[in-house]
């Protein structure tokens, strides 16, 4: 196993164990508000420290993961389910009307800014973590439909592909036993990819009020509330930002990881 | 070249008129009234209806939608229903910020990630490549308006360098204005040249396995000269695109920074309305982001066209 897969597991199974765990324990309440023992910096009792309200910073990173996590896999899950079928179904007609209009659909979402339309859609539809995963959720359709496409054509050439025709299979049916199977190794590292992206896109729209709303803890939110704080407690943004950095460099590690280790014409030629 | 134009042209209008329809869709379905809004509770039912007939809200929607798209055609982005003013006055004088902020991003962008990247693909696999791409992996991995808040922190704060926000008009000098906008390019650009140094180190890699190359080395020329002459011209294709993709990010990722150092661009404009409800606003500046975006694309297409003579015969 190389470095970069375990140096990647290791960080991303530390924040998933940090949000499973925060269902059953925490070290305090996330929501108990201590005034007196406020802006603490880390200590014995208050491992990460306290924030403005003295809430213990440790149990809202742990409460906060769960949202952050929830968020980008959801975002993640409507890609996959919307993209992959539209990828297959753009490769089965291929040079048809459908495969081009599935395809200049995809080109204009990826012309948008997400970010700004993400910003229009939460600020229309009103702030909240729901509406923040369906604006980036969005953006990881033509994503995994692009991916989906461009291995599922290679693969179509195959003669595997050839015989399951002569055996009298319909396009349907080859596409889901035959092309997706192939391309699960693709996908895997796609997802992981974007995976890290929605954390970041989480982070971002929570930042400016637009995700979780209080008194559920968001990593981006912690920023926010640190940010006027910063001088006299800069524990307060350093503890969510470092979060932030660990999560998504772990996933980022355990995707080029894992297309390392999935994809065995990258080992040859590696760059 | 005409018909790759012409072809490149119609889709960027076919992109331009869905993508106003969209976001002309999500603003209607947008509860409240803003009329309403503008008068509060304790409006006349008449008043109300006066106002609306002013601002065009009693016609039906396609007339509306079309309203609005002929009149920014014309430079007519609305009227502000907070501020009661022309909405193309408040970008214009704010688009002074948000422009220049993303041009010297993408400066100071491009002026770290080349020379880093051309490093790092000359050092493949020893000491120097390994180090740049593990800092690389940690650029990607940092959110950049945490990055903000810590340059803040650092250079206004705690080293009194910087102002901690704000912006100095370009009237009082082009250097303080600069000044004023270091600190967001730079948080804007970090996260940005760690992208942009691994498409060029990849690019280079690629271009510098090619027969090619080895053919230059073997006619006499030096190392340096080769990668001047023949690696780094094809490796810029590759480049140009991301390039082409981080300056629309740029744009539209300033909104969230320009929130960090309180600068008065078109982000803090987005903003401001959407707390006030002024969603005319807010409909036109995505609008014209949007558009930029897509007008930058457009123009980068072109630029492949000229850089790659492939392309034009593809088409």
């Amino acid at each position: 196993m190389n470095k970069s897969l375990f140096t990647g597991i290791l960080l991303s199974a530390l924040i998933m164990l940090a949000a499973i765990v925060s269902f059953a324990w925490t070290p305090f309440d996330h929501t108990s508000l201590n005034i007196p023992n406020k802006l603490q910096a880390p200590n014995g009792t208050h491992w990460l420290g306290t924030d403005h309200f003295g809430r213990d910073m440790f149990s809202m990173i742990m409460v906060g993961a769960r949202t952050s996590i929830t968020v980008a896999f959801v975002a993640v899950g409507i890609g996959l389910g919307l993209g992959v079928p539209l990828g297959l179904w753009a490769t089965a007609r291929q040079g048809g009307w459908t495969d081009e209009i599935i395809m200049r659909g995809n080109d204009l979402i990826f012309a948008f800014p997400s970010l700004v339309i993400a910003i229009l859609i939460t600020a229309v539809f009103g702030p909240g973590a729901v509406n923040a995963i369906i604006a980036i959720g969005i953006f990881n359709i033509p994503v995994f439909a692009r991916v989906t496409r461009g291995g599922a054509l290679q693969l179509w050439t195959r003669e595997f592909i050839l015989a399951a025709r002569v055996a009298g299979k319909g396009a349907i049916r080859i596409s889901i036993e035959h092309i997706l199977p192939n391309l699960a190794n693709l996908l895997i590292v796609q997802a992981t990819i974007q995976f890290s992206l929605g954390i970041l896109a989480e982070a971002a729209l929570s930042y400016v009020g637009l995700g979780a709303q209080p008194p559920t803890p968001s990593w981006g939110r912690m920023l926010a509330d640190a940010q006027t704080l910063v001088s006299i407690a800069p524990h307060m943004a350093l503890v969510p930002g470092f979060s932030i950095i660990l999560t998504v460099l772990g996933l980022n590690l355990l995707g080029d990881g894992l297309r390392d280790l999935l994809d065995p014409k990258l080992q040859q030629v590696q760059k | 070249m005409l018909r790759y134009t012409l072809k490149r042209l119609l889709s960027l209008l076919i992109s331009l008129a869905i993508a106003s329809l969209v976001i002309f869709a999500t603003i209607e379905v947008a509860p409240g009234d803003p009329a309403f809004f503008m008068l509060g509770i304790n409006a006349q039912e008449d008043t109300l209806a006066a106002l609306r007939v002013e601002l065009g809200l009693d016609k039906s929607k396609p007339q509306r939608y079309w309203a609005w798209i002929t009149g920014m055609i014309h430079g007519d982005f609305g009227t502000s229903y907070q501020y009661r003013t022309p909405i193309s006055g408040m970008i214009s004088a704010r688009l002074w910020v948000s422009l220049p902020l993303a041009l010297y991003a993408l400066v100071i962008s491009v002026l770290i990630a080349f020379p880093v990247g051309i490093y790092a693909a000359t050092k493949r696999g020893k000491k120097g490549d390994l180090i740049v791409m593990g800092a690389t992996q940690f650029g990607l991995a940092i959110p950049n308006f945490w990055f903000a808040m810590m340059l803040v922190l650092i250079f206004a704060i705690n080293l009194r360098w910087f102002s901690a926000g704000g912006f100095t008009s370009w009237d009082k000098g082009v250097f303080s204005a600069l000044k004023s906008l270091t600190l967001p390019a730079l948080a804007l650009a970090l996260p940005q040249a760690a992208i942009l140094a691994r498409v060029m180190r990849s690019a280079l890699l690629d271009v510098l396995s090619e027969d090619f190359i080895r053919t230059a080395r073997a006619k006499g020329l030096s190392r340096r000269q080769t990668l001047q002459y023949h690696g780094l011209r094809n490796a810029m294709i590759p480049v140009l695109t991301i390039l082409g993709l981080q300056l629309s990010f740029l744009l539209a990722g300033g909104i969230i920074i320009e929130q960090v150092f309180y600068l008065p661009g078109l982000g803090r404009l987005i903003f401001q309305s959407i707390s006030a409800r002024d969603l005319i606003v807010v409909e036109s500046v995505t609008m014209l982001l949007v558009f930029a975006v897509i007008i930058i694309n457009f123009i980068i297409d072109l630029a492949y066209a000229i850089v790659d003579p492939r392309l034009r015969a593809r088409s």
